[in-house]
């Protein structure tokens, strides 16, 4: 027995996993890039999580933030431009057992992946989503985004851009099914981490905007929210995002929010300055599509060839005895 | 079984008692069509004719005629409605040539197809007079300027008061009508009234008993009124089979066919004329812990089937051509990744939105060489509707075993088309194995090439130890990006060489007719049962002609060059366009050729012509017969 019980122990033991667990090369992204935050925060999720590296699985599109998942030493996926999402629902739908996490930047999300956006928050099936929103092509170099502000001058737009931005947080509030929807920005390393906390162990989609900054391409853009703290406004609630003491000291500018009031969430969503920063929304009570497709069914050969033998039956032609 | 007030007495004796007095003609083979209007009922008529001839023995082809429009308005000239039916002596393996007898509820769907072309000349037509008596002076002008149109081309055309006569067993005679046209059918083929009894049973087997009766009801009225009326009857030999046979059309069978190899997850788009294979696969599929996944878009459907797949459950996606243009892209990653996947695409007529319902075989170029860059992967093609079933428990093994892409191609005229084949027997090596969930040796890389197949084995997500993100950029062994240039052609050969491992599997396919000749037809997928008949008339004429069918178009199998060596002429037949070199401005130069003749040529250096057809329905072996002579003689 005392040896059963020390074996258990060693394999805790060695099951335990550091950060190191987590981390895979050296991320190529420029110096000072907000990815390099989100990845700290999500390697430090998964330590403190303890997720079984085997059992997860990051996917991305394409972009500077879909370089994402070469990074973590856990199961990747980097795909193509715009369809992260309907990969990881399949992943997802296949495999019930697996953690899975999705990095998608404001193009692949916003623009091209679209329709997949709107249709995944109404699946709303279980996987964290961040959404690393640098209101900029990155990869490409510098084109707009349907995040960047109008009036953001670009390589395709060198007068300044045409349109309002898009508002992802409001986007996403108004599909059916919404569950879970937060937001960070990469520059308040604490709350980062808090809010993909809270992501993470919520039960179905949940999409984190953050606010990424690049400062290859738009190296001055956040500046003024950057020094004045006035201009980020702190959602907190006992249900939500709760603020340390030091941070609160320095951010004032603060919401007592109740995430089930999707209401005021809305509200919230829309305001673009101050910049909204914790959990607007979240209802567990979502039915995740992969539940509610889910059969109980054990697949044994057996039981596939009596369902098929049944089929059959209904269109055989007996030969007459 | 208990009655309902409607039957008449004198009906069922009378149907249980076939005069005598007729003289029964022996033919080998009979089409026969039933149209009407839709929602008149043929299509339930021409299905139950179909299951009744099959029950008997008899070879049977039943193809829907489906219109354009999904309500077309009444008495409209493209607006028929209904089936075409095959009956033969021996097994039929494709719809045959111009209709012998049809059954028309109205003059206007009728001509609409006497005008496509698909009467035989002298054809029988046995015609719902009741347009004779209309109020309404437009439709008895059309009615009476329609029949002695058909007259005078020399149809033989029977007027029936069909409606009158259904009324006088059942109330509303409009939706039982085709019941009555089963029951003259019966007659006029010689078919067992009994197992009719039996179909409509099981036809309505969700409907009430009075329903069923009713029906039941009319049948004999049919068949009553036909012996006592038509001076014709006709018995086609029989041979009941000795084995279980299944009764669906093409798309049933693939349906089958994804239940059959263990796949569990298909994720669609609707796109006709695939839509009845996910629909029925929606309704059975949960049975064996199976999901239909309907995606936003035919896009987000195969990234879906890509995810699973690469979670270790190798998924289908079903799709017809606009689909599989959006498709692409996402394929190129699969092949990229190397991560198995089934696709079928059920071809329709093209390019864009083209012709929705009907039969091409437009897509084989774009399945092969579609996805940009080289992106090889594996294309078979089912040539029959068994074929269907089979293909998709082949590309899932195909595509697990050598974590490659299998597009399945069948097209719009197997998908619908209705034939017995002997009922498969389960094999368990059909089905996909449990997924892999071991942990990995130290040291194994995520693309662990073999130098000579190029294949690989597979991680799966949940292995331990075998943690690695694959992309669909150039990567090495390891899965690392990377822009080497050995590196990359490393990767293409590898992803290439599998295509060849594979062809090395294949076997040579076999000749049908005489190992050399004349003349040698190439085809693929649906048109198999009409080249081959044409084959067959063609030979007991005398003449020196063969075919080959080819169910691999990538890999190609072996053997292909020697056979067609063997022949003085080859040349393909298909559904999808070619340069008419008749044309003024086509010569050798210019001519752009069918995509199997194009394909072999470049393959095999070999001078091959094509004959095609691109009119929406299938060729008929009689058409082939003619170009047969036309090639041989001219
Ligand atoms: C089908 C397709 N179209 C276009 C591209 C080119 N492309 C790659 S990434 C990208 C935009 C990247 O922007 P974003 O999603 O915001 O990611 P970021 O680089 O900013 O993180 C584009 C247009 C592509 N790879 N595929
Ligand atoms: S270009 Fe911008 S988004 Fe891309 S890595 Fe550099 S800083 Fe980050
Ligand atoms: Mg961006």
């Amino acid at each position: 027995m005392a040896t059963a019980a020390s074996h258990c122990l060693l394999r805790l033991y060695e099951e335990r996993h550091e950060l190191e667990d987590y981390q895979s090369g050296v991320p190529r992204w420029c110096t000072g890039c907000g990815d390099n935050a989100i990845l700290a925060a999500v390697q430090r999720l998964c330590r403190d999580e303890q997720l079984r590296p085997e059992k997860t699985v990051f996917i991305s599109g394409i972009g500077c933030s879909s370089r994402f998942p070469h990074y973590m030493k856990t199961y990747g996926f980097h795909g193509i431009h715009g369809r992260a999402l309907p990969v990881a629902e399949g992943v997802r739908m296949a495999r019930k057992d697996l953690h899975v996490f999705v990095n998608t930047g404001d193009g692949d999300c916003c623009s091209i992946g679209a329709a997949h956006w709107v249709h995944a928050i109404r699946y709303n099936m279980n996987m964290t989503v961040f959404l690393h929103d640098n209101q900029i092509y990155g990869l490409t170099k510098m084109q707009a985004s349907p995040t960047s502000p109008r009036g953001l001058r670009s390589n395709t737009t060198p007068r300044g851009s045409f349109l309002e931005a898009m508002q992802p947080l409001t986007v996403t509030l108004g599909v059916q099914n919404v569950s879970f929807v937060a937001q960070a920005v990469d520059w308040i390393p604490e709350l980062l981490y808090d809010i993909v906390s809270a992501a993470y162990r919520h039960r179905g989609f949940s999409f984190i905007r953050i606010v990424q900054r690049c400062p290859e391409w738009l190296p001055s853009l956040f500046e003024p929210w950057l020094h004045d703290p006035e201009r980020v406004r702190l959602l907190h609630h006992e249900d939500g995002i709760q603020v340390s003491p030091a941070l609160a000291r320095v951010y004032r500018n603060q919401e007592h929010h109740n995430p089930v009031d999707i209401d005021r969430a809305r509200e919230i969503a829309s305001c673009i300055d101050p910049i909204p920063v914790g959990i607007l929304y979240r209802n567990p009570q979502v039915p995740c599509y992969e539940d509610l497709r889910a059969t109980d069914h054990l697949r044994t050969t057996e039981f596939i060839k009596n369902g098929l033998e049944a089929e059959f039956d209904k269109f055989t032609v007996w030969p007459s005895a | 079984m208990s009655q309902s007030e409607t039957v008449t007495p004198t009906a069922i004796a009378g149907a249980r008692r076939p005069r005598a007095n007729k003289t029964v003609t022996e033919i080998p083979q009979h089409v026969v069509e039933i149209i009407s209007d839709s929602g008149e009922g043929a299509q339930r008529c021409g299905q139950s004719l179909g299951a009744v001839a099959a029950r008997m023995g008899n070879g049977v082809w039943t193809v829907e005629i489906i219109p354009a429009e999904i309500r077309p308005p009444a008495r409209s000239v493209a607006g028929a409605s209904g089936n075409r039916i095959r009956l033969g002596a021996r097994k039929v393996t494709n719809g045959g040539d111009e209709t012998d007898l049809a059954v028309a509820f109205n003059e206007q769907v009728l001509l609409g197809r006497v005008r496509a072309g698909e009467l035989k000349p002298g054809a029988t037509i046995l015609l719902e007079s009741k347009w004779r008596d209309e109020t309404d002076p437009r439709i008895t002008s059309a009615y009476a300027e329609t029949f002695e149109q058909l007259e005078a081309a020399g149809y033989r055309v029977i007027e029936i008061a069909m409606e009158r006569e259904c009324k006088k067993v059942v109330p509303d005679a409009r939706k039982g009508k085709n019941m009555f046209a089963l029951g003259m059918l019966c007659s006029i083929y010689s078919l067992d009234v009994e197992l009719a009894e039996e179909q409509i049973g099981l036809t309505f087997r969700k409907k009430s008993r009075e329903i069923i009766d009713s029906n039941i009801a009319l049948l004999h009225a049919g068949y009553t009124w036909a012996e006592a009326h038509l001076d014709f009857k006709y018995q086609i030999p029989a041979a009941p089979a000795k084995e279980a046979q299944i009764v669906v059309n093409g798309n049933t069978a693939l349906a089958l066919g994804v239940l059959a190899s263990g796949m569990e997850i298909c994720a669609m788009y609707p796109i006709t004329p695939a839509t009845s294979a996910s629909h029925y696969l929606a309704d059975v599929f949960e049975k064996v812990g199976g999901v239909v996944h309907q995606a936003e878009d035919e896009i987000a459907a195969c990234a879906f089937a890509i995810g699973a797949s690469y979670a270790g459950k190798c998924t289908v996606t079903i799709t017809s051509g606009p689909g599989y243009s959006l498709k692409q892209e996402a394929i190129g990653l699969a092949v990229m990744a190397e991560i198995p996947l089934v696709v079928v695409n059920v071809q329709r007529g093209g390019p864009s939105t083209g012709q929705p319902t009907k039969v091409e075989q437009g897509d084989l170029l774009t399945t092969m060489f579609g996805s940009h860059g080289d992106a090889p992967k594996v294309v078979l093609a089912a040539s029959t509707v068994e074929d269907c079933f089979y293909s998709v428990i082949t590309a899932r093994k195909i595509a697990e075993t050598f974590n490659m892409v299998v597009v399945v191609l069948t097209d719009a005229s197997l998908a619908t088309a209705q034939t017995p084949f002997p009922r498969p027997v389960f094999n368990e090596a059909w089905v996909a194995p449990p997924v892999d969930q071991s942990p990995v040796p130290p040291g194994t890389r995520p693309y662990d090439w073999d130098p000579d197949t190029g294949i690989a084995r597979r991680v799966i997500p949940g292995q331990p130890g075998g943690m690695h993100t694959i992309t669909g950029l150039a990567h090495d062994r390891d899965s690392h990006v990377a822009y080497d240039p050995d590196i990359n052609e490393e990767g293409l050969r590898a992803r290439s060489l599998k295509l060849a491992a594979l062809q090395k599997t294949l076997k040579q396919p076999t000749v049908f007719g005489d190992e050399s000749g004349e003349l040698l037809l190439v085809g693929w997928g649906s048109t198999r049962g009409a080249i081959e008949e044409a084959v067959e008339r063609m030979r007991a004429e005398g003449r020196k002609v063969s075919s080959l069918h080819l169910r691999f178009l990538q890999p190609l199998p072996p053997g292909i060059n020697d056979i067609m060596n063997r022949f003085g002429k080859v040349m393909t037949i298909e559904t999808n366009w070619s340069d008419r070199p008749e044309d003024q401005i086509i010569d050798e130069h210019n001519r752009r050729y069918s995509a199997l003749a194009m394909l072999l040529r470049a393959r095999y250096l070999v001078d091959v012509d094509c004959w095609t057809q691109v009119r929406g329905a299938p060729i008929k072996p009689g058409t082939i017969c003619q170009v047969i002579r036309e090639r041989m003689d001219g």
